[in-house]
């Protein structure tokens, strides 16, 4: 009985916290950024503060960098692998490798077939499930001496080069925000999610 | 002036200067009575006796910007790591962030995207917590061969401080989350823009955006002026110089949840976001590196942890792991906190091992090396937390094995 009453109580508060809400700008205006109450989801005391700003269109186009599987934020532009092969050349085989593979640092090309054996080589092509993550990357990271210094154009290109290299793309197909989605790497369906505990350390 | 005062008046004039220059420094060699002369004047800014050298350590790198620093767990007493000591793993090195310039936005499956500077973050009701950050890649030295040569070495990417900020869950309310959403990508403002997918029921549990560390603004290199805190899960998901949220239905897979931060097991197939760092026990001393002074009395002293909440038990073994007994716990016990304990040991001064296992408040029990090599393999990097031993030589040297 007192829980029916508490639980009714409840819904009203949610009632108003979902109106105020869905009627934002109103509440706004009525309240002018005083501090409302409302009760969350876990009937916790939820308050409502009206800090911060409305977030400027520019300012979020300008930040929305990180690309997710479906390719949603990736920008316009276009790049092959030849187009590819050049700038690696001049600002990526310093670190990686003239091929990609000699390093000193991470290899990027080869180890198809590898990840099962005693000498796994965990590389774009053998093991990154997303094409998308290497656009990301790139752009975001990449050179390590001017991280974010490519454009969209160069980004492309260099993504389509190193799927190339890998084996995944033809030297000539065009990578940009349909195609890459697209691509399907070889170990996408390598991931498995979290198993632990997993030692059967557990006491009774 | 008779002789006798005159040399006595610049005998006083002789000690008086050097009192004054001992207050600032002490020559070498040179023992001052502290009770006879005035000490250092107040300082603004406190730093640590010019006796005191402890550091962290710094993996070798061709960029120094993207390597890790590990506290030196072996001489340190408590829960709280000191801010200065506090490990750090960078991606894109240490950003000069200007706070008043400083932008958090959220946005993506937002009813209202908002922004906020970091005075207006500082308005919110403040939270806070103590709890223990670990990289996922601490002790990935152990997993093929018992071989780092300290315990800074072994176990140095793990600290723990107390973290001051706002509840993400209260951000996330007043933004405004749409229904469809169901994880969150979170950006720093460093030359990586390090990007983490993070569930999103987990935002709104426990994660903390965090201005300060310890009582004072964070240090810039753990993320000043904002940083994520995510309690219980691997340190690189706790993204320092916090600027962006993206509410988002799905996990990214940035590169640094795929290349990155996954665990290849021995069939060639790869765990994916293991996100909350397992139970995990060492002894800090004595540890690799040291040496006991001789037989008798010996304290043995640790830290446990885990991800999964409180450490319920800590047991030691003296003599390689055939017998065990309860090591004693020191409060704080907190959950998702470094706890410390301690263990009498009489030395016979006999070669042995040392070791310690721990269990949580979920039952889970720390694992031997061979248990987590029998499930996951030996190619794993990320994520080890087996139990380490420390071997005692007759000479008291500890080394590791």
């Amino acid at each position: 009985m007192g829980d029916a009453r508490r639980s009714s109580r409840h819904d009203r508060k949610r009632a108003r916290r979902r109106a105020i809400v869905r009627h934002w700008p109103i509440t706004l205006i009525l309240l002018t950024a005083a501090v409302v109450n409302t009760v969350n989801a876990d009937g916790e005391h939820q308050l409502f503060y009206g800090l911060g700003k409305a977030a400027p269109a520019d300012l979020i186009a300008r930040w929305d960098i990180a690309i997710g599987p479906r390719g949603d934020e990736l920008p316009t532009g276009h790049g092959t692998a030849v187009e590819g092969a050049v700038l690696y050349a001049l600002q990526c085989a310093y670190c990686h490798g003239t091929n990609g593979h000699e390093g000193p640092d991470p290899v990027l090309v080869g180890g198809r077939g590898s990840l099962a054996t005693s000498s796994p080589v965990l590389t774009i092509g053998s093991y990154w499930p997303y094409a998308t993550t290497l656009f990301d990357y790139i752009n975001r990271a990449m050179p390590f001496v001017g991280p974010g210094s490519l454009k969209a154009n160069d980004v492309y290109a260099l993504s389509a080069y190193l799927l190339h290299a890998n084996g995944i793309v033809a030297e000539d197909e065009v990578m940009d925000r349909d195609s890459l989605p697209k691509v399907q790497m070889p170990n996408r369906s390598g991931f498995i999610p979290d198993a632990r505990p997993d030692t059967g350390a557990q006491q009774p | 002036m008779a002789e006798g005062d005159r040399r006595q008046f610049f005998r006083r004039v002789r000690t008086t200067l050097a009192g004054a220059a001992a207050a600032v420094a002490a020559p070498a060699g040179f023992t001052l009575d502290t009770t006879k002369v005035q000490g250092a004047v107040a300082r603004e800014y406190g730093a640590r006796s010019r006796y005191e050298t402890l550091k962290r350590w710094i993996t070798p790198a061709r960029f120094l910007g993207s390597t890790a620093s590990w506290t030196p767990l072996g001489e340190l007493n408590g829960i709280i790591t000191p801010s200065s000591l506090h490990y750090e793993r960078h991606h894109g090195g240490v950003p000069d962030i200007d706070p008043a310039s400083h932008q958090f936005l959220i946005h993506g499956l937002v009813e209202r995207p908002l922004v906020f500077s970091l005075a207006q973050l500082q308005r919110f009701p403040i939270t806070q917590r103590i709890c223990f950050l670990e990289c996922s890649g601490n002790s990935y030295t152990e997993w093929r061969t018992p071989s780092a040569p300290s315990v800074q070495r072994s176990h140095g990417l793990t600290s723990c401080s107390e973290w001051s900020g706002v509840r993400l869950k209260t951000l996330l309310a007043e933004a405004g989350v749409m229904t469809e959403a169901s994880w969150v990508v979170a950006e720093g403002a460093d030359g990586a823009a390090m990007t983490r997918s993070i569930p999103l029921a987990k935002c709104l549990d426990d994660v903390l955006v965090a201005y300060a560390q310890n009582g004072e603004a964070l240090r810039p290199e753990q993320g000043y002026p904002l940083r994520l805190i995510v309690p219980g899960f691997e340190g690189s998901i706790n993204v320092k110089w916090l600027r962006r949220l993206k509410i988002v239905d799905q996990p990214y897979y940035s590169r640094e949840e795929t290349s990155k931060y996954t665990d290849l097991l021995p069939d060639g197939r790869a765990r994916e976001f293991t996100f909350t760092m397992e139970a995990k026990s060492v002894i800090t001393a004595p540890s690799a590196g040291m040496r006991l002074s001789g037989a008798g009395f010996h304290e043995v002293r640790g830290l446990a942890w885990s991800g999964r909440g409180a450490i319920t038990r800590v047991e030691v073994s003296a003599d390689g792991g055939e017998h065990w007994q309860d090591a004693t716990l020191h409060g704080p016990v907190l959950p998702i906190c470094h706890t410390r304990f301690t263990c009498p040991w009489e030395w016979d001064g006999t070669p042995t091992a040392l070791l310690s296992r721990c269990t949580d408040e979920t039952g889970y029990v720390q694992p031997t090396r061979e248990q987590l090599r029998s499930v996951r393999g030996d190619k794993s990097f990320y994520h080890y937390n087996g139990i380490q031993s420390w071997r005692i030589g007759a000479d008291g040297t500890v080394t590791n094995g």
